[in-house]
């Protein structure tokens, strides 16, 4: 296996999290969606990790995941309070400013 | 050819499941779909020789992840469908436009400088995954890794007050007034119990 495919994989899996982050107007739906495309740059980090004999894309996809999750801790937390004032977690909801 | 077979195997079991996730309607299949994604996608550290990430990616999505938006998913109701309603195929258009230019801008602008193909922490191939990247962190990325860990402090402290220990009352959803009053009778109730 070469980089390329590796590298393919990962710009695969992340238009696929793109898509999802374009088309989706449930915002639990929206965070799956940028989980996928976290982990798509956590593949190529190590795969170019590998390739390049270098162990700083492994770090780097480290610290992607420590990110990611204080993402969800801190995001889950605003999607709750969110549905409690308006019932519902669509991202239409919040589109209170007129412009 | 044990590593073609398992890369094959496991990209395309990987985008299946995400494709999945970004395409269903139920919101339960797009979680479970989305955690059997991330468990494939361990697969490909370990076939990267970084067993540490692999098992990191194990615990930390499937395990601490997948079991927050659990729990955040019993907070909405879900047991209908979900409808997107799309009602501006403009903006999609635009969009979409505007991501295939960035695409396009990526792949024209040219690869910066050889200094970056040198590499900076070399993989020593007699200590092992583990040992190296624990060198290598501890020493080199001491700070950054001292910062994510306040980050994730920050954010365990943020999760917990926004969501609320109290789930009828929460002080980040009522008004200056409703908060003041609130608390008057929170003393009043400590002053009748001494």
């Amino acid at each position: 296996m070469s980089l390329n495919e590796y590298l393919i994989l990962s710009g695969i899996i992340f238009s696929l999290g793109l898509i999802g982050v374009l088309r989706r107007k449930n915002l639990l739906m929206l965070f799956f969606a940028t989980e996928i495309m976290l982990n798509a740059v956590n593949i190529g980090m190590v795969a170019i990790s590998k390739f390049h004999g270098d162990l700083t894309g492994q770090i780097f996809a480290f610290f992607i995941i420590a990110v990611a999750a204080s993402e969800v801790a801190v995001g889950l937390g605003l999607l709750i309070l969110l549905y409690k004032r308006k019932n519902t977690v669509n991202l239409d909801s919040i589109a209170s400013m007129k412009g | 050819m044990f590593e073609v077979v398992a890369f094959y195997l496991f990209s395309f079991l990987t985008i299946g499941m995400f494709s999945i996730t970004v395409m269903t309607n139920n919101a339960l299949y797009a979680l479970s779909s989305l955690a059997a994604g991330m468990i494939f996608i361990s697969a490909f550290f370990f076939l990267l020789d970084a067993d540490f990430l692999g098992v990191v990616q194990i615990v930390v999505y499937t395990g601490a992840i997948m079991a927050l938006y659990a729990f955040g998913m019993m907070f909405f109701d879900y047991s209908k469908e979900i409808k997107e309603k799309v009602n501006n195929p403009r903006l999609a258009f635009v969009l979409t436009g505007m991501t295939a230019l960035l695409i396009v801008i990526m792949f024209t602008i040219p690869v910066i400088g050889e200094s970056a193909q040198k590499g900076l922490y070399p993989i020593h191939e007699s200590y092992g995954n583990i040992q190296d990247i624990g060198l290598v962190l501890f020493t080199k990325y001491l700070i950054p890794f001292e910062v994510a860990a306040v980050m994730l402090l920050v954010a365990m402290i943020g999760g917990i007050i926004l969501a609320g220990k109290k789930m009828d009352i929460s002080y980040s959803e009522m008004s200056e007034e409703d908060i003041g009053i609130y608390e008057k009778e929170l003393a009043e109730i400590a002053k009748d119990k001494k």
